[in-house]
């Protein structure tokens, strides 16, 4: 695969309140050829990052640019799945209408076609949750959420996945499924993901992004312990698996510990 | 029951007539809006725009008199005043995060001083509480009409956008990203609201028809998992409150717009009681 720049940024500043930066001077560019995992600590700046990317905000300064257009220009691109905990999970949905959603264009109205019906069934099967298709979006596991989630992300027919925070709130065992999509979906797909957990830096994982109100990207296999001390600004305990998972990189774990004396604010 | 039937013919007892069929034709944008008022957790909006309605009625009924407006009709002043306060709140909510709750009570409040006022300027005598709690001895044909109109302006764009208002509804950031205008969306489904209180104010007033907004909805959340079918259930609801209501109150000789309320209120607590006791499921 011919490696090209689909997220650029440069120099970018934001804040929410004047002269308290959530992110200074980030410059950073992302390729079709990387999967990437943005990490940091709570408050660091990861989902203003995001909402940059995707252009629900806009930067104080610098440019950002997706796709060599504006992040509004290239949204339709893109596939983003969000915490579901921000989701109402009491709206009547079912997992059918989630996905669909997932279908939505510009100008659109009226119903769905055969077409995007199809489409829907397609990633729901690929999803491995084409069977809960009529139940309630409410009644399913939180991994089973997610599933869904990616699911009508990929509806879109995306060019780059940008999940945010996929194995939060959900049962342990589905972190190693999540590996197992990951590895299905890296292939064709450039896929961008965000988390607080350090651990999930993978052997699915190339590039990983580290933000604390400043960004440092590293190559996951020359990611140290220190490296991530260093943008948390407290000690982090490292645990290194040496085993393999997939048999390609070596597999880093990482446990952040809060050792007092955090700067992260 | 037949001998009410057979009155509901007869030309004395016509406004009788008029508000059965607006009870009927009215429910269905009853259920389709209150779901949405529910589901998208905006009651206090809907509450809101209902109080504002005053304004226009009082503006509407001020005007005609002082000015010799005498095309103006209260039913006129109501829906703008109703669709002003849809597109005010909607900008106060979409623009100042903070606080919104604050001015919509604001809203809430100065929008039916403003009517209380225009009132008191009038000279003779307006009974508000026929604007306020409704009264069936005012509805009319014309009434009739007009509710058949607004439930046309109301449905059409609910069919039309259906999947657009359940996007936004669900995941307004989601729907924005696939390139839906949740803004324009959103104000599309205030303005809704608005003319669906306007529609049954004759029957159940400005203060009552906030329980025809939420009860029904919120009962039917209870038995349906789908939009299309919380509507539909939401739709029932509303057409049997209203008539049943109407009917009691015809027979008993109590005011027809309380009656249907507490039907609708008693009706709720029986079903939050029948799941306390039956359904409870374990707290997640």
């Amino acid at each position: 695969m011919n490696c090209q720049e689909i997220i650029k940024l440069t120099d970018v500043s934001f804040s929410w309140t004047r002269g308290y930066p959530i992110l200074e001077g980030v410059n950073l560019t992302i390729c079709n050829c990387e999967t990437v995992c943005i990490v940091g600590p709570n408050g660091g700046g990861k989902t203003t990052l995001l909402n940059l990317i995707l252009g629900i905000i806009r930067p104080d300064s610098g440019t950002v640019r997706v796709f060599g257009t504006s992040p509004e220009q290239a949204k339709r691109r893109i596939g983003y799945m969000p915490q579901y905990s921000k989701l109402d999970l009491q709206f009547p949905v079912n997992v059918m209408d989630v996905v669909l959603m997932g279908r939505l264009r510009r100008g659109f109205w009226g119903f769905y076609s055969q077409a995007d019906r199809e489409i829907a069934w397609r990633v729901l099967e690929e999803m491995s949750v084409a069977d809960l298709a009529r139940r309630p979006f409410s009644q399913l596991s939180g991994g089973q959420r997610q599933r869904v989630l990616i699911a009508r992300a990929l509806a879109c027919n995306p060019e780059v996945l940008l999940l945010d925070e996929p194995t939060a709130n959900v049962d342990p065992g589905f972190q190693e499924q999540f590996y197992e999509i990951l590895r299905q979906l890296r292939s064709r797909m450039s896929i961008v993901i965000v988390s607080h957990d350090v651990g999930f830096v993978s052997s699915n994982i190339n590039t990983v992004v580290c933000v604390n109100h400043q960004v440092q990207v590293h190559k996951a296999e020359n990611i140290t312990p220190e490296a991530i001390s260093n943008i948390y600004g407290y000690q982090v305990k490292m645990i290194d698996h040496s085993h393999d998972l997939s048999g390609c990189h070596t597999h880093i774990h990482g446990v952040a510990h809060h050792h007092g004396g955090c700067n992260h604010d | 029951m037949i001998d009410f039937l057979s009155r509901l013919n007869s030309p004395e007892l016509s406004f009788l007539k008029y508000a059965f069929l607006i009870g009927i034709f009215g429910g269905v944008a009853f259920g389709v809006v209150g779901t949405y008022i529910v589901t998208r957790r905006i009651s206090a909006i809907a509450g809101a725009i209902a109080h504002c309605i005053l304004a226009g009625i009082g503006a509407a009924i001020f005007c005609s008199q002082r000015f010799g407006w005498h095309w103006l009709h209260p039913m006129h002043g109501a829906i703008i005043s109703a669709l002003l306060a849809a597109v005010i709140i909607g900008l106060v909510s979409m623009y100042a995060k903070q606080r919104e709750d604050t001015v919509i009570g604001a809203i809430w409040a100065v929008g039916m001083a403003t009517g209380l006022l225009f009132l008191a300027g009038t000279s003779g005598y307006v009974d508000v509480d026929a604007y306020l709690f409704g009264d069936i001895l005012l509805v009319s044909r014309n009434n009739f009409i007009m509710t058949l109109v607004l439930d046309a302006i109301i449905l059409i764009p609910s069919v039309l956008l259906f999947n657009n208002f359940m996007a936004a509804c669900f995941d307004d950031q989601f729907a924005e990203l696939r390139g839906i205008r949740v803004k324009a969306t959103y104000m599309v489904l205030l303005c809704m609201v608005a003319l669906t209180v306007v529609l049954m104010v004759s029957v159940i007033g400005i203060i009552l028809v906030l329980a025809m907004l939420t009860i029904p909805a919120a009962i039917a959340g209870h038995f349906t998992k789908r939009l299309w079918s919380m509507m539909t259930l939401t739709s029932i609801l509303c057409i049997t409150f209203t008539t049943s209501g109407l009917f009691l109150s015809y027979q008993a000789d109590l005011p027809s717009a309380p009656l249907i309320a507490v039907l609708a209120g008693v009706t709720y607590l029986l079903v939050l009681v029948f799941f306390w006791l039956f359904k409870r499921k374990p707290k997640k």
